[in-house]
């Protein structure tokens, strides 16, 4: 950990570097292990085929949902809850087809049967959807983190009680708990529902994160900058914030990464039973749910909304897969 | 060993009576009740149900009382289904819902297991990269868009099977709900068996195997799969929680009287010994195939000591 190893380091180096370098000022402990990590981590995730093609898809999804409504409410009018005024074109109509059957580009999605534009619908199905996978993830980081380092960090009785809790939340059939407060205390308006949801998922998804964060911490404690920081008389918080928490942050974007796609997919699931997001606002579950209605005869209904979130959970899990292969030093070696 | 058991289930019980107390604050704190009409009810009609459920007691001798019913396995009588008794439900949908769920991962764990191993020994071949490829798909393709497209393929578009209806467990008209449930279990199962598989197969004690000349067959059947599978037994606990949130989701797509149409249908209409008498139903059948599956591993890795 010497202070003539980075300078070397620093000597043949390009810009990306000098940032890193800017980090690793904070965290001092993280030093040249840092940055030759993340830098080659980035390398091999790039070489991944399939991650790239997660990252590329999810800026593509991220970017049509937040750009695409105002477009599409610029060029043709149309926005996700908008109901045509004339009752001949409240119906469904197949994707890309005009009410007399002529080929048309106004519905790329073609139209639901309240005829709404479904391609609007979907778009902000993805910001709905995208936010609460995101927001929920963060929820479940903070509460993780903050209590996974405590409970790894003082060990002993603490730990001991700490984790049999989680234990006792890990067992519980969450789920169906999580059904009866949405079900019961929901139904008064849509934001209200909305969050709740954001609430009731992140409140129940950290667990996993914690025990990550603790296993990690357990097997950071012990190591010597903590031993140096603790000997310097740096206060327990302060060790926990500034050397223990930095160094396990590989196995943590991993872990969040891949809890965004699973808890969207928790709430396209509450959302198909009718217990997350409200009409008017939609989500993907709820654009499925009420695809299936009528499945049998306008089939773009459900396969729109379906495939999209399929794309964007499969590209998720694949970048996801792809940031543990280039960060685990585990599968490193295969 | 069962001194382990038995201090589990000592566990185990404070932790159904958590749930129970949970699930029954949540009913009582939430605004609104089943009785509640738009019109509302003139006030004697009103304190007379409330006098015969008891509502007009204080809150801790209803929960005493709900308790004490809930500890003799006595879950009172649903509100919704006209004065069906809870238990009474519960044995008619449990088996239901159970026999899919069995099926389902008994499908998965035959279809996952094989093809991850299969994967794990043919490391980077085709076959590996298309059946991982199809895991990863079966991961993120929600149940609730697989069923529909099944059953769009199968039933609206080539006629095989039934598209939904209840004729019983082993019926055609369950091929597709069987399918759709354990497409998500197949993916993880198969992922899980390969990971381990390819772990174990560089071991010490494999190259051992195979400098005492073993058949190939052999020493994957006896000496791999042991440790290779015990991912996948670890998996059956998060697995446990997955099939009761896909039951209510296929149930629902393929009309099956299950459990999980039931407990949503209870939640909507605010049926609330029904509502506590599944969740408490469920959770002392997941807290108790927890167990089994914690001293399943025990007997599989000889490594675990409780």
């Amino acid at each position: 950990m010497s202070p003539t190893a980075s300078s070397t380091r620093e000597s043949g180096i390009s810009t990306a570097v000098t940032e890193a370098a800017a980090h690793v000022e904070r965290t001092p402990d993280a030093e040249i292990a840092g940055t030759s990590l993340w830098r080659s981590a980035w390398r091999r995730l790039l070489r991944n085929r399939l991650a790239v093609f997660g990252m590329v898809m999810i800026g593509l999804i991220v970017t049509a949902s937040i750009v695409g409504p105002p477009i599409i409410r610029t060029t043709t009018g149309y926005t996700y809850d908008s109901i045509p005024a004339e009752s001949s074109l409240v119906r469904s109509f197949p994707p890309l087809r005009a009410p007399d059957g002529s080929l048309s580009a106004a519905h790329p999605m073609g139209t639901d049967s309240s005829g709404r534009d479904i391609l609007a619908r979907v778009l902000l199905g993805g910001r709905i959807s995208l936010m609460v996978g995101i927001i929920a993830t963060l929820v479940s980081l903070v509460i993780g983190i903050a209590y996974g380092a405590t409970a790894g960090y003082l060990g002993g009785h603490v730990d001991d009680v700490m984790m049999r809790i989680v234990d006792v939340l890990y067992a519980i059939p969450y789920m169906m708990v999580v059904i009866v407060l949405l079900a019961l205390f929901g139904g008064q308006s849509a934001i209200g529902q909305l969050f709740l949801l954001f609430a009731a998922l992140g409140a129940v998804s950290w667990l996993t994160m914690a025990r990550i964060v603790r296993g990690q911490v357990i097997s950071l404690k012990n190591r010597e900058f903590v031993l140096a920081a603790r000997a310097g008389g740096v206060s327990t918080r302060k060790i926990i914030q500034r050397h223990l928490i930095p160094n396990t942050i590989g196995p943590v974007i991993v872990y969040a990464t891949l809890t965004v796609p699973s808890v969207m997919l928790q709430e396209a699931f509450l959302s198909f039973l009718g217990l997350g997001v409200q009409a008017p606002l939609a989500s993907w579950g709820s654009l499925a749910a009420d695809g299936i209605q009528n499945i049998a005869v306008f089939p773009w209904q459900l396969l729109f909304p379906g495939i999209t979130m399929a794309l964007t959970l499969v590209s998720l899990n694949f970048l996801g897969d792809g940031l543990r292969d280039a960060l685990d030093p585990q599968t490193r070696k295969t | 060993m069962i001194r382990f058991v038995l201090r589990r289930l000592l566990v185990t019980i404070p932790m159904i009576l958590v749930v129970v107390t949970l699930t029954w604050g949540l009913i009582r704190l939430a605004p609104g009740n089943f009785y509640a009409t738009e019109r509302g009810l003139p006030a004697a009609v009103e304190q007379n149900i409330r006098a015969k459920y008891g509502l007009d007691q204080p809150w801790y001798v209803q929960y005493g009382r709900m308790m004490a019913n809930t500890l003799r396995g006595d879950m009172g009588t649903s509100l919704s289904y006209d004065g069906q008794p809870v238990n009474e439900i519960l044995r008619r949908t449990i088996p239901v819902s159970a026999g899919l769920g069995l099926l389902a991962y008994l499908l998965a764990l035959t279809v996952g297991v094989t093809t991850g191993t299969l994967a794990a020994l043919r490391q980077n071949s085709g076959l590996d990269y298309s059946s991982m490829g199809l895991a990863m798909l079966g991961i993120s393709l929600p149940n609730f868009v697989l069923g529909p497209l099944l059953v769009l393929l199968f039933s609206l578009t080539l006629y095989w099977l039934p598209p939904a209806r209840w004729d019983g467990l082993f019926s055609r008209s369950m091929v597709l709900p069987v399918l759709t449930l354990s497409a998500i279990y197949m993916a993880y199962i198969a992922r899980l068996t390969r990971a381990g598989m390819l772990e174990v197969l560089r071991s010490d004690y494999i190259r051992t195997a195979r400098a005492k000349g073993l058949r190939e067959r052999h020493i994957v059947i006896r000496h791999a799969m042991r440790g290779g599978i015990l991912p996948v037994v670890s998996f059956s606990g998060p697995a446990l929680a997955i099939l009761v949130t896909g039951t209510v989701v296929v149930e629902r797509i393929f009309a099956i009287p299950g459990v999980g149409n039931y407990f949503i249908q209870a939640n909507l209409n605010r049926d609330e010994p029904l509502i506590l008498g599944i969740v408490v139903f469920i959770s002392v059948i997941i807290l108790m195939l927890n167990l089994l599956v914690d001293v399943a591993y025990g007997f599989i890795d000889p490594r675990v000591r409780y």
